[in-house]
């Protein structure tokens, strides 16, 4: 303690020392980067906030650790370090707060809505929600071990029951399932390569280096499933500060503006708790 | 005085060396096997999908190792008694699928053998369709498995000497019978080897399994498979499964490198 304490008094007497005399990128060198522990959907989003916010702060410095939710978790579970955590549902949130991962409360700042993806050549001729149902089409899930999969589940029990696809559609697309995916980019890699027909995934994934490979059918917004994400400090991270204000930035119109361009969507005003259908019913 | 000063320097050198490794390749072992609750491995053999699980992981990686037998011991003979231009290139082209990352394996092996891969046509028109089956979860592990197999038993049959080929053909023996009754025997040692370096790394394979094969209980989720999606929801039933998949491979190993094959059949 007394040495880190020693250490971070001399960087800052040496801080002002160079930003008397020399330029100052040598004063940036002595701070140290913010870890931002993010779910995997959000690699590309997160990235271009990182360079749009660096060039309003060229001298903050932001790594990124990208994983599934339930990895980053473990991973500050078992003692990794980090500034910030964002991950892709609120259930993965709770669970960080209650291993006391989490400093302050977790602030949701984005969703997540679902569509259904087919390869581009979609030679199953998959064109509605119904043709998922059809026998012999080959359907790509995310493993119900993770988020998506999860809320993949939850749409398909909702079309079963209010979407008049019948009783049994949920049934008939599990039994179409070919692979239940360790993670959404799985789903998406299955379908890009045209091995399945089609998969349920982020509308953010759709929108994604894979997008050309795709098409996609649209679930209509009263039966589909948001997935909320919620980001919030962490415990002992190396720069709060700057993890404080790449939070604000994230949150601010043009971070938001950012993660829309990625095919996430602005919370509606007043939102809250966990994930449920994008309208209510 | 100096050789012994030598010998007792040297000895301690080993002895530190080995202490180290056992901390390298044991320690974490130790560490998964402590974290388990006693009990806790018959309460999740209990579970069916843990033992589908099992069973499958079991059946796919002795196929894919019988096929990495078949398909190598011909491969092994040529590359250790032949010579021909390229042969480097062609023991370089048999390690690599031990450097690429597994998921990209997978991804090759797609790119090869799927759907629309680039014999993904013809296989189609056979009224073959690999991926998403249990049948591609054994090319996977094949594939993974192979290099393992091939270089302890390209070394261990370059090893025996020439003479003795030589000796059996002046005898009148054939090329064939001089392999089966001269060069197997003589390398058995070898073959034991490689053929449990192969089967362990086919029941270990993971990344190119579900890339290539996907991940569906009963079908393609091996164990391997199982343990990490356990891993995104409960630590403590991933530890159990990953010690009783150790135990499975611990006894099935020590069975082969017991079995002595070589020796006793041929």
């Amino acid at each position: 303690m007394a040495t880190a304490r020693f250490f971070r008094a001399r960087r800052r007497a040496l801080a002002v020392v160079l930003a008397l005399g020399t330029a100052p990128a040598t004063v940036a060198a002595q701070h140290s980067p913010a870890t931002i522990f993010a779910a995997a959907s959000l690699t590309e989003a997160f990235r271009a906030i990182a360079a749009a916010y660096h060039n309003g702060h060229p001298f903050e410095r932001v790594n990124f650790n990208f994983a599934g939710s339930q990895q980053l978790v473990l991973q500050l579970t078992e003692g990794a370090k980090g500034d910030l955590l964002a991950t892709a549902d609120p259930q993965w949130m709770r669970e960080a707060q209650a291993r006391g991962l989490i400093d302050g409360d977790p602030v949701p700042f984005v969703r997540n809505l679902l569509v259904v993806i087919v390869p581009r050549a979609n030679r199953a001729g998959l064109h509605g929600l119904e043709d998922l149902a059809r026998p012999g089409v080959k359907v790509v899930l995310g493993d119900q071990a993770v988020p998506v999969g999860r809320y993949s589940r939850e749409l398909l029990d909702g079309l079963a029951a209010r979407g008049g696809l019948g009783a049994n559609y949920a049934k008939q697309v599990m039994a179409n399932v070919v692979s239940l995916e360790d993670n959404v980019k799985g789903v998406v890699s299955k379908v890009e390569l045209g091995e399945a027909d089609a998969g349920i995934v982020y509308r953010s994934d759709a929108q994604g280096a894979a997008a050309p490979a795709l098409g996609q059918i649209e679930i209509p917004d009263s039966l589909n499933i948001a997935a909320l994400y919620p980001i919030a400090l962490l415990k002992g991270g190396d720069n709060p500060d700057l993890a404080r204000s790449f939070l604000a930035y994230i949150l601010s119109p043009a971070g938001q503006e950012i993660l829309e361009r990625f095919g996430f969507e602005r919370l509606p005003a007043g939102s809250g708790a966990a994930s449920r259908p994008a309208t209510k019913p | 005085m100096k050789p012994g000063l030598g010998t007792l320097g040297l000895r301690l050198l080993t002895g530190l060396c080995l202490g180290l490794l056992a901390v390298l390749l044991l320690l974490p072992v130790i560490a998964l096997i402590l974290r388990v609750p006693s009990g806790e491995l018959f309460t999740r053999l209990g579970d069916p999908i843990v033992r589908q699980a099992l069973v499958l992981s079991l059946e796919a990686s002795l196929s894919a190792t019988v096929i990495v037998i078949l398909l190598g011991l011909p491969a092994a003979y040529l590359l250790a008694t032949r010579d021909f231009p390229g042969k480097r290139v062609v023991e370089v082209l048999a390690d690599l699928p031990m450097v690429l990352p597994p998921t990209v394996s997978g991804l090759a092996l797609l790119l090869a053998f799927g759907r629309v891969g680039l014999l993904g046509h013809s296989l189609g028109l056979l009224g073959i369709s690999l991926p998403f089956t249990t049948a591609a979860v054994v090319v996977a592990q094949a594939f993974m498995a192979a290099p393992f197999f091939l270089a302890p038993v390209r070394a261990g049959f370059a090893a025996v000497e020439s003479r003795y080929r030589e000796v059996a053909a002046t005898l009148g023996a054939s090329e064939r019978y001089t392999f089966f009754h001269v060069l197997l025997p003589l390398s058995w040692r070898a073959l034991v080897a490689g053929t449990a370096m192969s089967a362990a790394r086919a029941l270990g394979e993971f990344g190119a399994t579900i890339t290539f094969a996907g991940n569906l209980p009963g079908v393609t989720q091996t164990m391997p498979l199982a343990v990490y999606l356990e891993l995104q929801n409960d630590l403590e039933a991933a530890v159990a499964l990953s010690v009783l998949l150790l135990c499975v491979s611990f006894g099935l190993l020590l069975a082969l490198r017991s079995a002595r094959l070589g020796a006793r059949f041929l």
